[in-house]
């Protein structure tokens, strides 16, 4: 399943979208419950499955979602749920058991909605690059036509009811994710990690908890749900990100005008690990691939496209490249295939 | 202050920790708080994460500690085991503890964001008082009595209402 996926030009993945280089994706979610049924974690499998029952034979009548594919959980293999994940459409805790669970998704993977994680419904748009306002609208959207047809958990002091307490209001979820080796690299980092906590604002790596700078890609997101607006959190949440934005630009500045050398340095070791190497894992092809995109937006490496490193940051991930050769593999294997599209597409040599 | 572990820094965050009455006190620079973060087990389990916040709330009042939410029947300690809660009647059942625990995450309790399309009679006047009552403040603020009376008859028209339904 979802081989059509690997390369597709249209999703939010090509790195396309508004003032991409730096920011990569934005996404908005909001979290709804059902009135009349218990928690997803509390409820019964009968319950969950009657939820998915109602859901899946609602859906199809909002507009947005008319084309979309509707998965029951339980039908997919592991490979496949965690293709998804790597793609940014299903979260890790939506991985285990599965009876009960069921994921809605467009074609172009911008809307997807998994039903009976945490909450009974996540909803969520993905867009390419810094587009919070478009992926905004297009949630309402969906938002007001599922609150048309279903009760659901509100209280008028308290907003929507969610599982966790931490989610509760609003029930949103708004981030972007950001690109920012220069600042990695000037150690710069971490004083805008820190100042992010101060005024409620979360930074995690390209999957959440744990994954902090792998390919210097970092999440930033809101942590409080409760006591602004939606468009008053996607606001504050823009500023900052912009901020940080500028932040990232200053340090590419200061790399090109103070380190020059030693950066066109990092730059070419990097791009010479990627098109000579025979073993590769994903950690380390993250952290050249990040070299290599710092040093086609600045110029250093002017024959590869950036979309092409884009795609290279997705498709280099465990299950893609599973998927790419239709089979299962051990880690050693992969490391292997790995080294060998990433020396195939950047020098555009096809192995014999 | 030094930090405490690596005795160079300037100690940016300060815990105070009091167990069994016994206060104690950890002065941390940033970067040890961040090398001791990374080595806490990278999937930061959220009812851990919760803990922190309820346990000074359920010290206060053992009793309440025992309320059971009347639909599906867990209790506020079972809430602070999980750090999730069973069904939506639950926010009402421990609303009184949960108040300042929301406080504590979000830095407020009222919801000022979107309303479903569709919602329940009872919700819409719980949300034309609330609004209304905001308005009746503002206007006592201001001096506006003529309008405040206006609003005190209004919110008394709805509430009536509300009886009906």
């Amino acid at each position: 399943m979802f081989e059509s996926f690997l390369e597709n030009k249209n999703s939010w993945l090509n790195g396309k979208g508004p003032e991409s280089n730096i920011i990569f994706s934005s996404r908005i979610r909001f979290a709804r419950n059902l009135s009349n049924y218990h928690f997803p974690w509390k409820a019964s499998i009968e319950e969950k499955e009657e939820i998915l029952k109602e859901i899946f034979s609602f859906y199809k009548n909002i507009d947005l979602l008319k084309d979309a594919i509707f998965i029951d959980m339980k039908d997919l293999e592991d490979l496949d749920k965690q293709f998804l994940l790597e793609r940014h459409i299903i979260s890790q805790e939506f991985i285990g058991p599965s009876r009960g669970k069921g994921l809605i998704l467009t074609l172009d993977e911008v809307i997807s909605i998994m039903i009976n994680e945490e909450d009974h419904l996540r909803m969520q748009i993905i867009k390419s690059g810094f587009d919070l306002k478009k992926a905004e609208s297009l949630l309402n959207r969906i938002d007001d036509e599922f609150s048309k047809f279903f009760s659901f958990a509100f209280l008028s002091d308290l907003g929507y009811l969610t599982s966790c307490p931490t989610n509760v209001g609003t029930g949103l979820r708004v981030s972007c994710m950001l690109h920012l080796p220069a600042l990695v690299l000037t150690r710069r980092i971490n004083k805008v990690l820190d100042a992010l906590s101060k005024i409620s604002f979360t930074a995690r790596g390209l999957f959440g908890e744990g994954t902090q700078n792998l390919g210097d890609f970092f999440q930033i997101s809101n942590q409080n749900s409760l006591g602004l607006s939606e468009i008053e959190f996607i606001d504050n949440l823009s500023s900052v990100v912009k901020e940080i934005k500028e932040q990232e630009l200053e340090a590419r500045d200061l790399l090109l005008k103070k380190y020059r050398i030693s950066l066109e340095d990092s730059v070419y070791r990097a791009y010479a690990l990627l098109c000579n190497s025979r073993i590769m894992s994903s950690k380390e092809a993250f952290s050249h691939l990040s070299m290599l995109a710092l040093g086609i937006d600045l110029n250093i490496i002017e024959n590869i496209k950036r979309d092409v490193v884009n795609n290279l940051f997705i498709i280099i991930q465990p299950a893609h490249l599973q998927k790419l050769k239709k089979s299962i593999l051990k880690e050693e294997e992969r490391d292997y295939i790995r080294a060998t599209i990433l020396r195939e597409r950047l020098t555009g040599f096809k192995r014999q | 202050m030094l930090c405490d572990f690596c005795h160079k820094n300037i100690a940016t965050i300060h815990l105070t920790e009091l167990v069994g009455g016994k206060i104690t006190e950890i002065h941390i620079c940033s970067n040890c708080a961040r090398s001791k973060a990374s080595q806490i087990n990278e999937n930061i389990d959220i009812s851990n994460f919760l803990e922190g916040f309820i346990e000074d709330l359920t010290k206060t009042d053992k009793t309440e500690a025992g309320y059971k939410c009347s639909n599906c029947g867990m209790s506020y300690l079972d809430f602070k085991k999980k750090g999730r809660f069973g069904c939506a009647n639950c926010y009402i059942s421990f609303k009184k503890l949960l108040l300042p625990l929301l406080r504590k995450i979000h830095g407020s309790t009222t919801h000022v964001g979107k309303v479903p399309k569709k919602i329940d009679k009872e919700v819409l006047y719980e949300l034309r008082l609330k609004n209304l009552k905001v308005s009746l403040e503002r206007a006592i603020q201001l001096e506006e009595y003529e309008e405040a009376a206006k609003i005190r008859d209004e919110i008394k028209k709805v509430e009536e209402k509300r009886k009906d339904v």
